[in-house]
């Protein structure tokens, strides 16, 4: 069973919360930057939400063997491995691998739902794939 | 060998110990002198004037290598320094192509200065060992490994009796020593020789990078111009750098976030275009094999032919389908998202004393298949792949090899040698198995392939005094400049590329420019002064990779979507900005593009003058064979007789028909040599130089590189 966040852009409202409860939750800070998720307004359509599929491309992507699937299916990364090559985030398909300046490594969603019980309106969800 | 046997067998000559200290905007700020001679180690403080006119990488070397020589020594003396430099971007993560060492020596080939530029992680290691370079000077005793531990801060120089020679095997046992684990070899990284560069003038050095998918010891080489004989000379087997806890700020840059910046943008631009472009992911530099041979430009037989009906048998494809492993991230030091270090996997060797073995075998380049391939006649792409293994291995340089070999079969096809003098070889065209033979007797150090591996300026010389040979014939045949082979490409029908090769600092090679396309396919280049403005810019350009550790592929092997409305889409103005950022990036300073350019100037006018000093580097010294500016024979003349036929008409109003081939190659070689002639004239004043090819005293005055040291040697020649 692999667990992915998935979304309903239609339903997506730009409040932005579920990036600013990842951030707090994964680097102790509301800065929507640091979010492994991407919410990006877009006037008289759908907003653009970004989400990792955990199809992980991106595993043989890395020079160093820092992306791994674990054993529930879910694509993290070793930071103690990882070089800050920054390849991951380039080559993604879904531009679903961040960075951020100020940190060394770059991070990633490992569907831990929290965002998906913050969002208001149902926009984003874990799904449950077989 | 069982390694503990090795370790048990090791005798300590030396040990130093040093303080470990932060790396700041790219440098370290001091670098690591060894005298093998008498087992010295010292730190070398790095100074604010290094930093502004040398830069780092070669041109570090180069300061390092003019003040250990004197113009006199030569490359067996102990003085003779070898130089391991990265640059002040190098090391970083995030751009493609930055973990390249600049390495440079007085070179037994050529008697100048030759500087080599390689991946593999030893620069970056070294300088986050806390070292920006590396100058070894003096000669060991018995055979030696140098071990620099990063994060411990010691050094140690110990005799190593029974480790192999052979690079494959020797990067192997010293990965296996020195890592404490297999996750710990990827922070292992190995300098080595081979068997060949004891017993050639064209020996290389590899430098390996622990390949981490295939778990095997990866090699890439500073090939040209004889460094690995330098290294075997000092009785170096290696020289073995440990350094863990690699991360993509370790340089300490002036502004991380325009470097990630930067580097972002080209890995989208690389997995955006690679596949469309130049297929550098899938094949490496080999995707030009058959491209050279479409535009006429593939060196067959010895130089003599631009293609051939078989090149079809080594094309990129061919490799690609049926021996590289797709999908590894093929990068020679971390974040390299060009990855064109290919390889092929469990290859079986069919000759020599590995065979049998199943090996990972570099690509190949485009450099190795064009040149022991295609201008030997061969074109078996197992017999490329294993001739670049043994290459590797024996520690040897695939393009000197490959143009020495081509030069030896049309000697050996003109009669001017025979199997008496090669000892049964029979050096035709195409004959792999006697190029293999040939190459194993290198490793040896018997028979023919000694006195192969001279090179063939010595070979000319040889076989004119001892066999009788037509010097003038060898002249134009023989593909050496400077003492150094050509590296693998026609120049003949491109003026720009006969100075783009003939006008370099250290002999032959396409790194400085590489001009065949603007000019001859592309006509951008159409007078002698637009000609001398491209052998003024692209050599300076290409230059400052050198410096900083950089990798030159990434610059132009991938082209960004805005070069197609640019103005001046040959430089790749895009990536030009890149380079500008990562250098302001890194060391918090402001130049622009054009101070980029002054930055290469300093250190390619003082390179010059190094050569003059060694007294060579003037006009008389960026002559050329003939057979690089046109048609040596009748053959090759008619080879291309309606494009020849058609320059006598269009340039000189001279009818074709009545007059032989012989009057027509006459005709044409002196148009073509005062081409060439004019060709010098425009670019040296473009450069600031006499006519002789005397840097001026102005300009170095002008680039604020008037050294007094400088300006001693070159006024004597003004």
């Amino acid at each position: 069973m692999l667990k992915v966040l998935n979304k309903i852009v239609e339903r997506c409202i730009g409040c932005h919360q579920c990036e600013e409860i990842c951030s707090q939750a994964y680097f102790k800070e509301k800065n929507i930057e640091k979010a492994s998720l991407r919410v990006t307004e877009i006037v008289d359509s759908n907003n653009v939400l970004i989400t990792c599929t955990q199809c992980g491309e991106c595993i043989d992507i890395c020079p160093v063997e820092a992306i791994y699937r674990d054993d529930r299916a879910i694509i993290r990364i070793k930071k103690e491995i990882c070089v800050g090559c920054l390849m991951c985030v380039g080559f993604c398909n879904e531009k679903a691998m961040f960075q951020h300046d100020d940190l060394t490594e770059p991070f990633k969603c490992i569907a831990c739902g929290l965002c998906a019980r913050k969002c208001p309106s149902g926009a984003i969800y874990v799904e449950e794939l077989k | 060998m069982n390694i503990n046997t090795l370790k048990e067998n090791r005798r300590l000559l030396y040990e130093y110990r040093y303080e470990l200290d932060k790396i700041e905007k790219g440098y370290s700020n001091k670098s690591l002198y060894i005298n093998l001679s008498d087992n010295k180690i010292s730190s070398m403080p790095v100074t604010d004037m290094m930093k502004e006119k040398f830069i780092g990488g070669k041109g570090f070397g180069l300061w390092y290598l003019w003040n250990a020589v004197k113009p006199e020594t030569k490359w067996t003396d102990p003085d003779n320094a070898i130089v391991i430099a990265s640059g002040p971007v190098g090391g970083i993560t995030q751009y493609p192509g930055a973990g390249k060492s600049l390495v440079v020596t007085i070179s037994p080939l050529t008697g100048i200065p030759i500087d080599s530029n390689v991946g593999g992680y030893f620069g970056p290691l070294l300088k986050f060992s806390g070292w920006d370079a590396l100058e070894i000077q003096g000669k060991a005793e018995k055979d030696v490994v140098v071990f620099i531990d990063g994060n411990n801060g010691i050094i140690r120089i110990e005799e190593a009796p029974l480790e192999a020679i052979d690079a494959h095997v020797l990067g192997e046992q010293l990965t296996e020593m020195y890592a404490d684990s297999e996750e710990d070899k990827r922070n292992i990284a190995v300098v080595t020789a081979g068997t060949a560069a004891e017993n050639t003038l064209i020996g290389l050095l590899n430098f390996t990078f622990y390949d981490v998918r295939r778990k095997v010891t990866r090699l890439k080489q500073a090939g040209r111009g004889g460094i690995g004989t330098v290294f075997r000379d000092k009785k170096i087997k290696a020289l073995v750098v440990k350094f863990s806890g690699v991360k993509g700020n370790l340089n300490n840059p002036a502004d991380q976030a325009k470097i990630n910046r930067t580097g972002l943008r080209l890995h989208r631009e690389i997995k955006r275009f690679d596949d469309e472009q130049c297929r550098m992911r899938q094949v490496g530099t080999a995707n030009i094999i058959e491209v050279m041979d479409e535009y006429d430009l593939l060196p067959v037989h010895n130089y003599k032919f631009g293609r051939h009906p078989d090149t079809h048998k080594i094309a990129s494809n061919v490799f690609r389908d049926k021996f590289l492993t797709q999908g590894k991230p093929d990068g020679c030091w971390y974040g390299c998202s060009l990855s064109c270090a290919k390889a092929a996997d469990y290859f079986e060797l069919k000759t020599g004393p590995y065979k049998g073995d199943k090996v990972t075998v570099d690509g190949p380049e485009y450099e190795t298949a064009a040149g022991v391939g295609a201008n030997c006649g061969i074109f078996d792409p197992e017999y490329v792949l294993e001739c670049n293994f043994y290459c590797d291995t024996y520690g040897i340089d695939t393009i000197s090899f490959a143009t020495i070999t081509a030069f030896l079969m049309e000697c050996y096809e003109n009669g001017i040698i025979n199997k008496d003098i090669t000892g049964g070889l029979e050096l035709t065209f195409g004959n792999q198995n006697a190029a293999m033979d040939l190459l194993h007797q290198m490793s040896r150090g018997e028979r023919f392939g000694k006195l192969a591996g001279l090179g063939i300026r010595k070979l000319k010389k040889i076989f004119v005094e001892e066999y009788g040979a037509d010097k003038d014939f060898l002249e134009d045949i023989g593909m050496e400049q400077k003492g150094l082979e050509y590296s693998e490409y026609l120049p003949k029908e491109s003026l720009a590329q006969q100075g783009g090769y003939g006008l370099t600092n250290k002999g032959p090679q396409h790194d400085e420019a590489w001009l065949i396309f603007m000019d001859m396919v592309n006509n951008q280049l159409p007078s002698f002064e637009d000609k001398a403005e491209a052998l003024h810019y692209f050599p300076m350009f290409r230059t400052w990779f050198g410096l900083m550790g950089l990798c030159k592929l990434p610059w132009n092997d991938i082209v960004p979507a805005s070069n197609f409305s640019s103005d001046e889409p040959a430089k790749i103005p895009e990536h030009v900005q890149n380079y500008v950022d990562l250098y302001n990036g890194m060391t918090g300073n402001n130049i622009s593009k054009e101070e980029l350019i002054i930055q290469s100037e300093r250190v390619y006018n003082f390179q010059r003058i190094f050569n003059i000093r060694m007294g060579h580097g003037k006009r008389e010294n960026d002559r050329v064979p003939y057979r690089s500016v046109g048609p040596v024979t009748v053959e090759e003349y008619e080879s291309r007789k309606d494009r020849y036929d058609t320059q006598l008409k269009e340039k000189l109003n001279i009818e074709s028909t009545g007059k032989s081939t012989e009057e027509k190659v006459k005709i044409l070689r002196s148009y073509r040599e005062d081409q060439y002639e004019q060709l010098i004239n425009a670019v040296y004043k473009r450069r600031g130089w006499t006519m002789d090819g005397i840097p001026t005293i102005e300009k170095l005055k002008e680039i604020k590189m008037d050294l007094p040291k400088l300006i001693e040697v070159v006024e004597k020649h003004l």
